[in-house]
């Protein structure tokens, strides 16, 4: 079913679902939802499946027609979403009519937002995901970030919500130009000083302008490495923090590629990585050090939150 | 050691060696063989294997212990049971391997005898990586081995095969590369529509094949269909 026309693309707007996962050892990046919580919930709101496809939007925002109805849902930053020039609310299911026109302005804080519909985004299945791989070319549609003229579809819904959802206010998250990171040391933190960790632990890093889905430049006080140890070329796990002889820390995120030499000081939490896509240029980050048991309880709480949400949503008028 | 919260890293040692790469490859083998439950997803680089678990299924000190089982089991796994060795064939020298005449130069060797010490030997392919379907082969003889640039190109074309120091590799790919480029292949080596997407894989070996220009236009035309669906 055709879903909605592309008026304005926006900066950077692209389908992902959550991710493509068992091809890295062929080179293959995972990609997916810069911010998975987000996603998922945006899904739920919509009563879909957690993996079903969204669109991705960054930063500034698209417009779009609608071309059918619809039922969908806004999650993540807040990017004053308009429908027909009338404010909408986000993190709740929301009905659009054939004609209408939803447009988006720019965040205060936080960088991406999730467009979900009703039965999902359809677009092909490229090596079992729906994600776009910019990149490479493949995946989501086309391959390519949306232009202005793409007409997207969408999986028609066998049945429509008679009533919508809306997320509990103590589901919502609040985003921060200045945030605090957890990670894991390791796999290589012996490539580095005892200070060089010390400062990579305290200090406050700035997001810089060259930052985007494959990773993050960060600018900051440099991370001390021992001697000039050279690294055979191991794998870039999402979330990675590397660092190359600059002594600036670089964390690589969902397009990253799989393989790569730099030693990697540590590694970001899963929800932390999620907390990351909401992370713009110019914002402040503080890496923390976590366990790796404690990093796991986390996980598990999270991986619990994520399927508990689903009860937690609260029935709303459409 | 734990890599985050859902990964672990085996590691073999720091260093290129066919030995090294054979373990790594072998326990690869050995996880996939064996479905280790909840284990999602490995990568297999030079010199270890990142292996990605779901904490729900199979616990961080569950998982070292069977893996450590493995280590001991390797033997049974080893690369002596693979053995695909694929042929790729390579129009050397000219427009489509600009490098050639460098490397030939770097040597005081002929631009003959740099294609000789290429393409005589079976390499390995130790890992994939840096772009999708990108092979990292090793290791090239001595008299042959190369620094790449200290400028990367902006653009190497599709199929472009490269020397870097001990490794060769082939851009699957049109991207930006430091590696000398000495000849291209006519073959695809990455495709999205095939399950897998890449046609050289990891454990692998790969034999180039000096072709000349009718050669290579025929494997471009006809023959990358069939080269791919094996």
């Amino acid at each position: 079913m055709k879903l909605c026309k592309v008026i304005k693309p926006g900066f950077f707007t692209t389908v992902q679902d959550v991710g493509r996962y068992g091809f890295q050892k062929y080179g293959v990046p995972v990609s997916g939802a810069m911010d998975n919580y987000a996603f998922v919930a945006a899904n739920l709101l919509v009563d879909n499946k957690p993996n079903d496809a969204c669109i991705e939007i960054t930063l500034q925002g698209p417009a779009f027609e609608f071309l059918n109805t619809a039922q969908i849902a806004i999650s993540g930053t807040a990017l004053s979403p308009t429908v027909n020039g009338e404010k909408v609310v986000c993190w709740q299911t929301l009905q659009v009519c054939k004609g209408d026109v939803l447009s988006f302005g720019r965040p205060r804080s936080g960088c991406r937002a999730y467009l979900a519909v009703k039965g999902g985004i359809d677009v092909p299945l490229v090596l079992d995901s729906r994600s776009t791989y910019v990149r490479g070319g493949f995946g989501g549609f086309q391959g390519r970030r949306l232009k202005a003229g793409d007409v997207i579809e969408a999986y028609e819904p066998s049945i429509l919500l008679k009533f919508g959802f809306s997320m509990p206010q103590e589901l919502v998250p609040s985003y921060s130009n200045k945030l605090t990171i957890e990670v894991v040391l390791g796999p290589q933190s012996d490539y580095f000083t005892d200070m060089g960790i010390e400062t990579f632990l305290s200090s406050i890093y700035t997001v810089t302008t060259e930052s985007d889905r494959m990773g993050y430049r960060l600018d900051g006080s440099r991370v001390e490495q021992k001697g000039s140890l050279d690294m055979v070329s191991d794998a870039i796990p999402v979330g990675a923090v590397q660092v190359p002889k600059s002594g600036k820390p670089i964390i690589m995120m969902r397009d990253a590629q799989t393989t790569g030499g730099y030693p990697k000081i540590a590694v970001v939490s899963t929800p932390d990585v999620s907390h990351l896509g909401q992370v713009k240029p110019n914002d402040k980050i503080r890496f923390s050090k976590i366990s790796p048991s404690k990093a796991q309880a986390k996980l598990l709480e999270y991986m619990r939150t994520l399927s508990q949400m689903k009860s937690e949503l609260v029935e709303s008028r459409l | 050691m734990p890599v985050g919260d859902r990964a672990l890293l085996v590691e073999f040692g720091n260093t290129i060696s066919l030995d090294l790469n054979r373990k790594v490859h072998a326990l690869n083998r050995a996880i996939s063989q064996l479905e280790l439950k909840g284990v999602e997803e490995c990568v297999p680089t030079y010199r270890s294997l990142l292996v990605y678990y779901d904490p729900l299924k199979i616990s961080y000190e569950q998982l070292v212990f069977r893996l450590r089982d493995f280590e001991g089991r390797l033997d049974e796994f080893s690369v002596s049971t693979r053995k695909r060795v694929l042929e790729v064939p390579v129009i050397y020298g000219g427009e489509r391997g600009p490098d050639l005449a460098y490397v030939a130069k770097y040597h005081n060797l002929d631009k003959k005898e740099v294609i000789r010490l290429h393409s005589d030997r079976e390499y390995t392919v130790y890992m994939i990586g840096f772009i999708s379907g990108f092979p990292y082969l090793g290791e090239v003889a001595d008299e042959i081995a190369t620094p790449r640039f200290e400028t990367p190109r902006l653009r190497v074309p599709a199929g472009s095969v490269g020397l870097a120091e001990k490794q060769t590799g082939i851009y699957p790919c049109e991207s930006p590369g430091g590696w000398r480029i000495i000849g291209r292949t006519p073959l695809k080596l990455f495709d999205t529509r095939k399950h897998p997407p890449a046609w050289i894989q990891p454990g692998d070996a790969v034999k180039f094949k000096p072709v000349g220009k009718e050669e290579f236009e025929d494997f471009r035309d006809n023959k990358n269909e069939t080269m791919q669906s094996d």
